[in-house]
């Protein structure tokens, strides 16, 4: 499977050295290995690749292993602090000009959605900010994109400025904030023609404009797909309009994005807006961090890591490894285990949190029946202190009273206890594997 | 003789001198950064090791070639090097460019896949892709090159979602000299489909291109309402769709490759159009679409002119890549 995420990734190269208690450097190189591979197949440049995975090597070596963690997402987590500092804080301040109106300006490729996005921020600045835009339809080459923009203009109830095919950008441009400022808009864009970051013609044509109506923001509209190219693209643009935010289409598709940490990379300019949509309300504060999730296609498996740091406490961990290991593991501690997988959420929900877990045999489709906790919870609540403690002196009329105490059957409470004795001579056995080792990533030993 | 030679001997006697030319003239960007940086490489080191093999993987994932690909190319050529006992890098230059052709045609016969026009029956074209890859310009080009070649052509406006669409298309329309069937906004696409059907066999055309929605390839109502728009064709004409054309932004990366299988998935895809290749965007995967989805390039988009869509070519896609190369050592 070419696309699997990096948890994947890492899940299968960590297979090796789960039980560890340090990151060894052998152990960061090979993953490393596999975290570079799942950042070029999101499509981040591969010289941002470069510099990430130098910086990932020298934080992860050596590093203690959180109690809570694995080596695996001990690097993920590494990972994952890189690429939300390098994608910077949330950004999604528009300007404002101290003389109206404020002039916004949108550039990018051919088919990045300048003019949806165009629409949108429209939207966005009159129901979020209760501002008054006037759009500026600059695009005279395509084939109907004035039609577009004034057909979205509709749509919104919004003017749009137009001056037809036959004249000049700059011109319309010029004359759009004239016009703005006798009609009292405080907010001004202007949509322009997509072109080639090689189009010398169409790029000095972008710079006319902007020295001509000098715009408190220029936007660069980049499609969320885009490839190795993207950091080109952005740094043209850059160069010859200094741009001051960075929009990102289309992320409502599946891609993972990279992109994004490309353009951040070379230019330094915030990722403002991501387009979620294709309807005009579709537009949303970019949000680096989940970005960044996003970009290592590893799903929330970070929520699960910061779920497992918060909800399981490492002293009852430690006890709780010692008791394995002893087997004097007991119902009570049974009863505490399932509490702190519950704190964590929805059972189904963590399920889908776990990478490979859609994979594993038997899971794949697996209805987790959180009745059947409850029951289980009833059962051990209705045990005395001793039964719970030592479950050898169960007998028929204790079992009777159990049922009747937790509204099961006799069978229900037969089978349960079946089960706990299996599992502790599982947990024995495993146990005995690991002995010498530091035992890890045993933290949740019962399947259910 | 070396590869390259042999490609380029291969255009001389073709006397394709006019399409290379638009090649080179289109990529001559693409070309120049990455055969530059293949040059510089070759330059760099004299020996072939691990770390030239890194840069190597590097220079071929700059230019888009998907990931496995170019995983599976490096394997290759290491292989190759080893067992022709290449020592010097110069050499290697000719077994890279030979392996990216392989990797296109894979078993198959090097033969350029051309659009499947039926004679004297109508023929019906179906354009599907995510949004803004260009797929309405491809048709417009794509019609007043059927039209000059003496085909009465059909366009059917398919679009019916995005504002703008169907008057994109009628100006292309108008451009070709070419027929547009269409609704108004808003109408439900396999309905223009049918018509567009109907209208081209009452009018004896040639060529029936439907447009449609740009869509992305994880909405799966929108892929259904594609699936329908193909059963629609299927149900009307007998063998139709003809072509079903998915039309793909070379600024695309991995992602290209999850559209090409979803699009299929839906739509039966038979052929690619690759747009933009006049930036500094590589398109390399197509190379990934070829090579793990079987799916061909058939046409290429090189500028912004009617005439800037050229049939698919892979040795002319390489050989855009490598021309520099070519001449350098002539000269």
């Amino acid at each position: 499977m070419a696309f699997e995420g990096l948890a994947e990734r890492l899940q299968n190269t960590m297979k090796k050295i789960t039980g560890k208690g340090k990151v060894s450097e052998q152990d960061v190189k090979e993953m490393t290995r596999e975290v570079r591979l799942a950042l070029l197949e999101a499509d981040v440049n591969f010289k941002v690749v470069k510099d990430l995975i130098k910086r990932i090597k020298e934080r992860a070596i050596g590093q203690e292993v959180m109690e809570s963690l694995t080596p695996g997402q001990q690097v993920i987590k590494v990972v994952k602090d890189e690429l939300t500092e390098l994608m910077g804080g949330e950004q999604s301040r528009i300007a404002v000009s101290d003389r109206p109106p404020t002039v916004i300006m949108m550039v990018g490729l051919q088919g990045a959605g300048k003019t949806t996005t165009t629409g949108k921020l429209a939207n966005h600045l009159r129901k979020n900010h209760n501002r008054s835009p006037l759009l500026v339809a600059c695009d005279v080459y395509r084939p109907a994109a004035i039609k577009q923009l004034e057909t979205l203009g509709t749509q919104l109830n919004m003017p749009v400025f137009s001056m037809g095919t036959e004249a000049n950008p700059v011109d319309i441009a010029k004359q759009a904030i004239e016009k703005a400022k006798e009609e009292h808009h405080d907010y001004v864009i202007i949509d322009t023609a997509g072109r080639l970051h090689v189009d010398t013609d169409l790029m000095d044509e972008l710079e006319q404009i902007k020295t001509t109506v000098k715009p408190d923001e220029i936007f660069l509209v980049v499609d969320a797909m885009t490839g190795q190219d993207a950091v080109n693209v952005a740094e043209s643009f850059n160069e010859q309009l200094d741009l001051s935010g960075v929009v990102l289409t289309k992320l409502d598709g599946d891609t993972r994005g990279g992109a994004a940490l490309s353009i951040k990379a070379v230019t330094n300019k915030p990722i403002k807006f991501a387009g979620m949509g294709e309807k005009l309300d579709q537009l949303e504060a970019f949000h680096p961090e989940r970005m960044a999730s996003r970009i290592l296609g590893m799903g929330d498996v970070l929520t699960l890591i910061e779920k497992a740091q918060t909800n399981v406490n490492e002293k009852q961990a430690k006890e709780l490894e010692e008791k394995m290991r002893t087997a004097s593991f007991t119902f009570d501690d049974f009863l505490e285990q399932m509490g702190q997988v519950k704190n964590m959420g929805p059972l189904d929900d963590l399920l889908a949190m776990i990478p490979g877990a859609n994979k594993m045999k038997g899971l794949k489709n697996a209805q987790i029946d959180e009745k059947q906790l409850v029951h289980v919870e009833a059962i051990i609540k209705s045990m005395t202190k001793k039964e719970r403690q030592d479950p050898s002196v169960m007998n028929a009329s204790r079992k009777k009273r159990i049922a009747k105490g937790s509204g099961t059957t006799v069978s229900q409470v037969n089978r349960l206890l079946k089960q706990f004795d299996e599992m502790k001579k599982m947990m024995k056995q495993m146990t005995n594997m690991q002995k010498g080792k530091k035992g890890k990533g045993m933290k949740f030993p019962f399947s259910f | 003789m070396g590869f390259m030679d042999k490609l380029k001997k291969k255009f001389i006697q073709n006397n394709q001198e006019e399409v290379t030319t638009k090649y080179k003239e289109g990529m001559e960007k693409t070309r120049k950064s990455f055969s530059g940086r293949i040059n510089d490489l070759i330059a760099r080191y004299r020996k072939i090791d691990e770390d030239f093999f890194e840069e190597l993987e590097e220079v071929l994932i700059s230019a888009d070639v998907g990931v496995m690909t170019v995983m599976d190319l490096i394997d290759e050529l290491k292989m190759e090097v080893k067992r022709q006992n290449i020592k010097d890098t110069k050499e290697v230059k000719d077994v890279i460019s030979e392996k990216l052709v392989e990797i296109y045609y894979g078993e198959d016969d090097e033969e350029i896949e051309e659009i499947n026009i039926k004679e004297n029956e109508l023929t019906v074209i179906l354009v599907v892709g995510v949004n803004g890859v260009g797929k309405t310009t491809s048709i417009g080009k794509l019609a007043h090159q059927l039209k000059n070649d003496g085909k009465k052509v059909v366009l059917a406006a398919g679009d019916t979602f995005r504002a703008g669409a169907i008057d994109q298309l009628e100006i292309w329309g108008e451009r070709a000299g070419v027929d547009v069937i269409k609704q108004h906004e808003g109408s439900d696409p396999a309905a223009v489909i049918f018509d567009g059907i109907k209208a081209a066999k009452s009018r004896e055309a040639d060529v029936l291109i439907c447009d449609t929605a740009g869509r992305l390839q994880n909405k799966v109502n929108l892929m259904n309402e594609l699936a329908k728009v193909k059963r629609v064709i299927e149900r009307e004409i007998p063998g139709a769709p003809h072509e079903v054309l998915l039309v793909l932004d070379s600024t695309t990366g991995q992602n290209a490759l999850n559209q090409a299988k979803t699009f299929s998935e839906a739509t039966d895809v038979t052929g690619i159009v690759l747009t933009k290749l006049d930036g500094t965007a590589k398109g390399g995967i197509v190379l990934a679409i070829r090579h793990e989805l079987n799916i061909p390039v058939k046409l290429v988009g090189l500028g912004e002119q009617m005439e800037d869509l050229q049939q698919f070519d892979a040795n002319a896609f390489v050989y855009g890549l490598f021309a520099d190369m070519l001449e350098e050592e002539e000269a």
